[in-house]
């Protein structure tokens, strides 16, 4: 294997139905991103998975560090004043 | 079952207290419920067998369509030939979406088809044996993938997220490989003389190794409780070999076709059918190599991956130059 260089990987993302938001639905190994979506199609919408395919590269994605999830989200978990139901509003107020 | 005698590589099950704090808070993580994501810490041996048992599964998804894809062009109508290309055209993806889960494990793709290739990873006994007649296609779509489905079904809540989430896809997918196998089957249980004959014939031959693929019984099966304990496997081994033996007979019933084995009786008291254990020794000889299509089904892989190689190299060449041409015009 010297030389031969694996294809890369991309993340895929598909719109199921208009109106809804692209999921991530799984990867795949393509030499560049036209592979990508041909390989996409194939693979994650055999059966009419989806209206519209987002093909990535996977080196291109930072995400948030499993480790770090304390202080990077713990900080939310006290704010309950950020939901509705903090307030509480009588009756005679309505739905609101 | 797809990934049969995983060697583990945990020595038995630790007590809660007996693991250092990490083990066990991730313990209590699966005790609890929660799916493991693949950047998040995990026990070695806890990716190490991951990677076998997905590796494992992966590669018999790939493997298993050589069986089905040899009647490919011998369908007996164009509509029977369209359902088995979709079917096998979903095993490859399959194979796919199992060899992403294993990627995230830390193994690379080119490292599990290496790993397949050279014998150090094995693939479901299964596919070494030969689909010899049009019957056979009835009696793999109707005993196999229903023995992987049996399998597939509760994996769906394994603890390792990529895995689980790739079982949900494949069983959505599954149904349909099992049923068009049972209506092939129908159809030749219904039709001629020849034609039942074959069908019966089928069943005689996949019988009992639809059985060994759920793995040797729970006795002899020495990695069973560490992968039960981490939720890489939900149910024993005689347990689902039970449940497919409970639910297939009726339908061989259905169809007036015999299961070959003369030990089969409904046990009232039980609840369930007795039956006799398959040949084990047939087994563990055709996992050693000795199958009827062990060699084929290697070499048939082997070709068809150092044949495409410079397929491989040049669609990345091609790719590394149209790269290299975009960022000179910018």
């Amino acid at each position: 294997m010297s030389d031969k260089k694996e294809w890369p990987l991309w993340e895929v993302f598909i719109r199921g139905q208009h109106g809804m938001s692209h999921r991530h639905v799984g990867s795949l190994h393509a030499s560049d991103n036209e592979m990508a979506m041909k390989n996409a199609r194939d693979v994650y919408t055999r059966r009419n998975e989806g209206v519209s395919i987002w093909v990535v590269e996977a080196q291109h994605i930072s995400a948030s560090v499993p480790s770090e999830k304390g202080p990077m989200f713990d900080p939310a978990k006290d704010k309950v004043y950020r939901h509705p139901t903090f307030y509480e509003l009588p009756d005679e107020a309505g739905n609101m | 079952m797809y990934a049969q005698m995983v060697k583990s590589t945990g020595k038995g099950v630790q007590a809660l207290e007996e693991m250092s704090r990490e083990e066990r808070a991730f313990q209590e993580r699966i005790d609890r419920g929660e799916k493991i994501e693949p950047k998040e810490w995990m026990p070695d041996a806890y990716r190490k067998n991951l990677i076998r048992q997905i590796g494992q599964h992966a590669h018999s998804e790939i493997v298993g369509q050589l069986p089905e894809g040899n009647w490919i062009t011998r369908a007996p109508t164009l509509e029977r030939k369209a359902n088995l290309l979709a079917k096998v055209q979903d095993e490859a993806g399959h194979g796919l979406y199992l060899y992403c889960a294993a990627e995230t494990l830390g193994v690379s793709r080119d490292e599990l088809f290496e790993m397949l290739h050279s014998g150090k990873m094995k693939y479901s006994s299964i596919f070494n044996y030969p689909t010899l007649t049009w019957a056979d296609m009835g009696a793999v779509g109707w005993l196999v993938d229903g023995a992987a489905i049996m399998n597939q079904v509760p994996l769906q809540r394994t603890s390792y997220g990529p895995y689980a989430r790739a079982m949900v896809r494949i069983c959505k997918e599954e149904s349909f490989h099992q049923r068009q196998g049972f209506q092939i089957m129908m159809v030749m249980a219904n039709g001629s003389k020849d034609q039942k004959r074959m069908a019966q014939d089928a069943l005689n031959r996949f019988w009992g190794p639809a059985l060994m693929m759920f793995g040797p019984s729970d006795k002899d099966s020495v990695h069973s409780a560490q992968s039960m304990a981490w939720k890489i496997k939900m149910n024993s081994n005689d347990e689902l070999r039970q449940k497919f033996v409970d639910e297939t007979v009726p339908q061989a019933e259905y169809l007036d076709l015999k299961v070959p084995d003369e030990n089969l009786k409904w046990n009232e008291e039980t609840g369930h059918y007795d039956f006799s254990q398959p040949d084990w020794d047939e087994f563990y000889d055709v996992l050693k190599g000795n199958g009827p299509c062990n060699h084929e089904r290697l070499e048939a892989r082997k070709k068809a991956w150092d044949e495409g190689a410079w397929v491989r190299e040049a669609m990345m060449a091609h790719a590394e130059k149209k790269a290299a041409k975009k960022q000179a015009a910018e």
